[in-house]
């Protein structure tokens, strides 16, 4: 206990690499304005190119995994939220799924279109909050992101009104949902959706012919599609490097084959592709919510067999996953027959969509690399969980 | 895709050295999984990756799983004859057999290519102490990276030929591997503002003690 | 203690004591206003604060929620989210600080220029919150740095830190710039930066600073 201790360090010195000659080395994070929470990577500098890059996890590792290992299934619900605490509907619903699947409940209907329709709200806010945050680090300041915190406040008071929380909804439960919409706040949803393509128009006028965002992101950070495979590298990130790879088509999550919509793919791989990505999907996602609007079958939202108090699967895994606008969102759950899970993990695809990031920045500047990184869409409490 | 018993068969014909054996889950998921020696496991993940029929080119997961030894008592029910010469008496007979503690490695892969999965592989190291060595198959898949350190830092298992093993979410200094089951968390819960249930408990143990009924009363203690 | 007489109360300026408030309006309404250096000084201070842009956990996106137009933080002349916290009056730890980040937090607040000012927001920066069980939670950011303001929920709404804000701004108001009563800034006695724990083996050395914290004794009934 010092001052001036020897584990904090400098944050930027000296170094020499035999191949190189004199580098600089960077530490960036895990305060900086451009992480996105407390991230940080180490990065080595030969002039103004990147020539290594270490991201070094953990500032956020809140130990999830081990709380839900002491408690009920249910008792886990709540941090769920807290994990993507951008989309707490999707990481509840890639919850529910595993558990489901432990123990082989069955969902009604109407809560499987509500859980469409809450997570494909979700990618809307993800979605149009990350491409806010992606010009935040191309330096146009704050302005992208007031136009999507517009958008994303509209949908959050959606939230609220059904689930009594803004960003933390703990909505899905084992079996189903907890609370039904009313046909007011149907009503009201439905009528977000279809003004929001309108949004998205306003959003693409503003930002999509950008001269800075071209200029800044065409050909920037490539990322073939062979290393992205390789690397588990999921979700639009994946897809913007052309793999054809969404699990609402793959796996058929829930009543998702149900609905007519496309995956976008991209051609390059650059970051210019995953903006673009991003704005494509919101307009699918348009396009399910405005059909789930249109069929929402009416019927109970709880699986009447389900036991929410006193809930023990029987002894066995699961592996249950789910398209979360970051990419595959997996739990995997051992049960032995307890209460308790006895194994309680959790597949982030944000920390797993970053093991190619010094790949793609190198030869860049930080300039670049932190536009790869917001590219990259990660959200700190899934990274270190 | 095929079943898993036929991957077996052709992992144990084209690798006649291997041990390959399913390890089945009873639960209602059914995703049984391939438990694989650690010696032969890298080349049957090559394998697994590169066969034209599998091609299970992306692992999706990888996890580690702490199974502490426990006590199993087993019952074993024997009929005594009666030496009296009456019928004979059923005698429960229990013993106690310590089943040896391991670390487990689970990787899930899925084929991107053929979109097809899961197949489950396990791997487990030889105790909880000093056979703790696995091999790593981030070589094979990229995406075990990140999620192998992870398990060396949580776990401690470590992985032979990783290429950056270190600790990946707890800082280098600490030395204990905290997902394990007989972790001790560090008992720092000197206060807690509103006690309730497991916390409480442990904050507790830094609450003075109560005062002696007989002397003065405790001003919540009035009504 | 009790021998010594109570010291008079303190009053900074004796000769503005003398006109009350009432007549200090009275004055306003013809056009001649009167005040003090010290609430001249409160009142510029109070209305520009700028808070550290440093965000930890779920806490930081309201706490970007309440930057944005719909909440507009600005009204309270606190927007000018400053990176560097060289330039910064307000932290705001917004999530929950784990040990591994809880030194960095501490150097950040050895960085603040005096006068500087805490917010505690939401549940995990005031105790740990919900993830109070876990072995890497720093229980409660108060163990290592002084908070003004502390702001419950999980995470609270904006309005909630605004709320917090304007609690803040009054708390600033009210400091006098001399005496004893002086604010904490301006005693020369008084600690502007604290140790940096370090990494331990199994946890930070020390758990926390004994010379800022130390746990409320709680009775504890049979």
């Amino acid at each position: 206990m010092s001052l001036f201790p020897a584990n904090s360090g400098p944050t930027v010195r000296a170094v020499h690499d035999e191949f190189h000659g004199d580098l600089l080395e960077v530490s960036m994070g895990p305060q900086h304005p451009s992480t996105h929470g407390v991230f940080r990577m180490v990065v080595t500098l030969d002039g103004e190119q990147i020539v290594k890059l270490k991201p070094v996890f953990g500032y956020l590792h809140r130990n999830h995994e081990k709380i839900a290992e002491n408690t009920s299934y249910l008792s886990s619900m709540p941090y769920t939220d807290r994990l993507d605490y951008l989309c707490s509907m999707t990481t509840n619903w890639a919850y529910a799924l595993a558990v489901e699947k432990l123990s082989g409940q069955a969902v009604p209907d109407r809560a499987q279109y509500l859980r469409i329709i809450m997570a494909e709200l979700t990618r809307l806010v993800n979605h149009s909050c990350l491409v806010g945050f992606l010009f935040n680090d191309l330096g146009t300041s704050f302005t992208p992101l007031l136009y999507a915190f517009r958008e994303r406040e509209k949908i959050l008071d959606l939230f609220e009104s059904l689930s009594g929380s803004r960003m933390m909804c703990n909505y899905q439960r084992f079996g189903g949902c907890r609370v039904d919409p009313s046909p007011e706040w149907l009503a009201a949803a439905s009528a977000l959706v279809d003004n929001f393509p309108r949004f998205l128009d306003e959003y693409e006028t503003m930002l999509t012919g950008n001269e800075i965002l071209l200029a800044r992101t065409q050909g920037v950070g490539r990322l073939a599609a062979a290393h992205a495979i390789n690397a588990g590298i999921t979700g639009p990130v994946l897809r913007a490097s052309g793999v054809d790879y969404d699990l609402r088509k793959v796996d058929g999550t829930g009543f998702y084959p149900r609905f007519e919509f496309r995956v976008p793919l991209g051609a390059h791989g650059d970051t210019y592709d995953r903006y673009m990505m991003r704005i494509l999907e919101m307009r699918e996602s348009v396009k399910i919510l405005q059909q789930a609007f249109k069929t929402l079958p009416a019927g109970p939202i709880m699986d009447p067999k389900a036991k929410l108090r006193g809930f023990r699967p029987k002894a066995g895994e699961a592996y249950g996953r789910l398209e979360s606008p970051k990419g595959e969102l997996g739990f995997y759950l051992i049960s032995d027959g307890s209460p308790n899970p006895w194994r309680y993990r959790v597949r982030p695809p944000s920390l797993i969509n970053l093991t190619l990031l010094e790949e793609m920045c190198l030869g860049h500047t930080i300039a670049d690399a932190v536009v790869i990184l917001g590219s990259i869409d990660i959200v700190l409490g899934e990274v270190d969980r | 895709m095929e079943n898993l018993e036929q991957i077996r068969d052709r992992l144990l014909a084209r690798f006649p050295a291997a041990q390959v054996a399913i390890v089945v889950n009873p639960g209602s998921a059914a995703e049984h999984s391939l438990l694989l020696d650690p010696a032969s496991a890298p080349e049957i993940a090559r394998f697994l990756r590169d066969d034209p029929m599998l091609q299970l080119d992306y692992c999706s997961n990888v996890t580690g799983v702490d199974w502490p030894e426990k006590e199993i008592t087993d019952i074993v029910k024997k009929s005594v004859p009666d030496p009296a010469g009456g019928p004979d008496k059923v005698v429960e007979e229990k013993t106690k057999r310590l089943q040896p503690g391991y670390l487990e490695a689970v990787y899930h892969l899925y084929s991107m290519a053929r979109k097809h999965g899961s197949v489950i592989l396990r791997l487990r190291t030889g105790n909880r102490s000093d056979l703790v060595t696995l091999p790593s198959l981030t070589p094979v898949w990229r995406s075990a990276d990140f999620q192998e350190r992870e398990i060396f830092d949580l776990y401690g298992i470590v992985f032979a030929g990783h290429p950056d093993l270190r600790r990946l979410l707890m800082w280098d200094e600490f030395k204990d591997h905290p997902m394990r089951k007989d972790y001790v968390a560090p008992d720092d819960f000197e206060w807690e503002p509103t006690p309730h249930g497991d916390v409480h408990e442990r904050a507790k143990a830094h609450y003075p003690a109560p005062p002696p009924a007989a002397s003065t009363p405790t001003p919540e203690a009035k009504p | 203690m009790s021998d010594t007489p109570a010291p008079p109360p303190f009053t900074p300026f004796p000769a503005a004591g003398n006109i009350s408030d009432a007549e200090r309006e009275d004055l306003r309404r013809h056009g001649i206003l009167l005040t003090s250096l010290e609430e001249l000084y409160g009142w510029g201070r109070s209305n520009s604060i700028w808070p550290l842009q440093f965000g930890l956990a779920c806490c930081a996106i309201e706490m970007i929620a309440a930057a944005t137009a719909r909440f507009d933080i600005a009204r309270f002349g606190a927007e000018i989210f400053r990176p560097s916290p060289r330039q910064a009056d307000l932290m705001i730890v917004s999530g929950t600080v784990t040990k591994k980040m809880a030194p960095q937090v501490v150097r950040l607040w050895n960085q603040m220029p005096e006068p500087k000012y805490c917010i505690a927001m939401g549940a995990c920066a005031i105790s740990g919150g919900p993830f109070k069980q876990g072995y890497n939670v720093l229980k409660g950011i108060d163990r290592f740095i002084p908070v003004d303001i502390y702001i419950p929920g999980c995470p609270p709404r904006p309005e909630a830190l605004l709320h917090g804000l304007t609690q803040l701004q009054e708390k600033i108001r009210a400091e006098r710039v001399s005496g004893p009563q002086a604010a904490r800034h301006l005693q020369p006695d008084a600690a502007s930066e604290f140790p940096v724990p370090d990494y331990g083996a199994h946890d930070l050395q020390p758990p926390s600073n004994p010379a800022l914290f130390t746990a409320p004794v709680l009775p504890r009934k049979a």
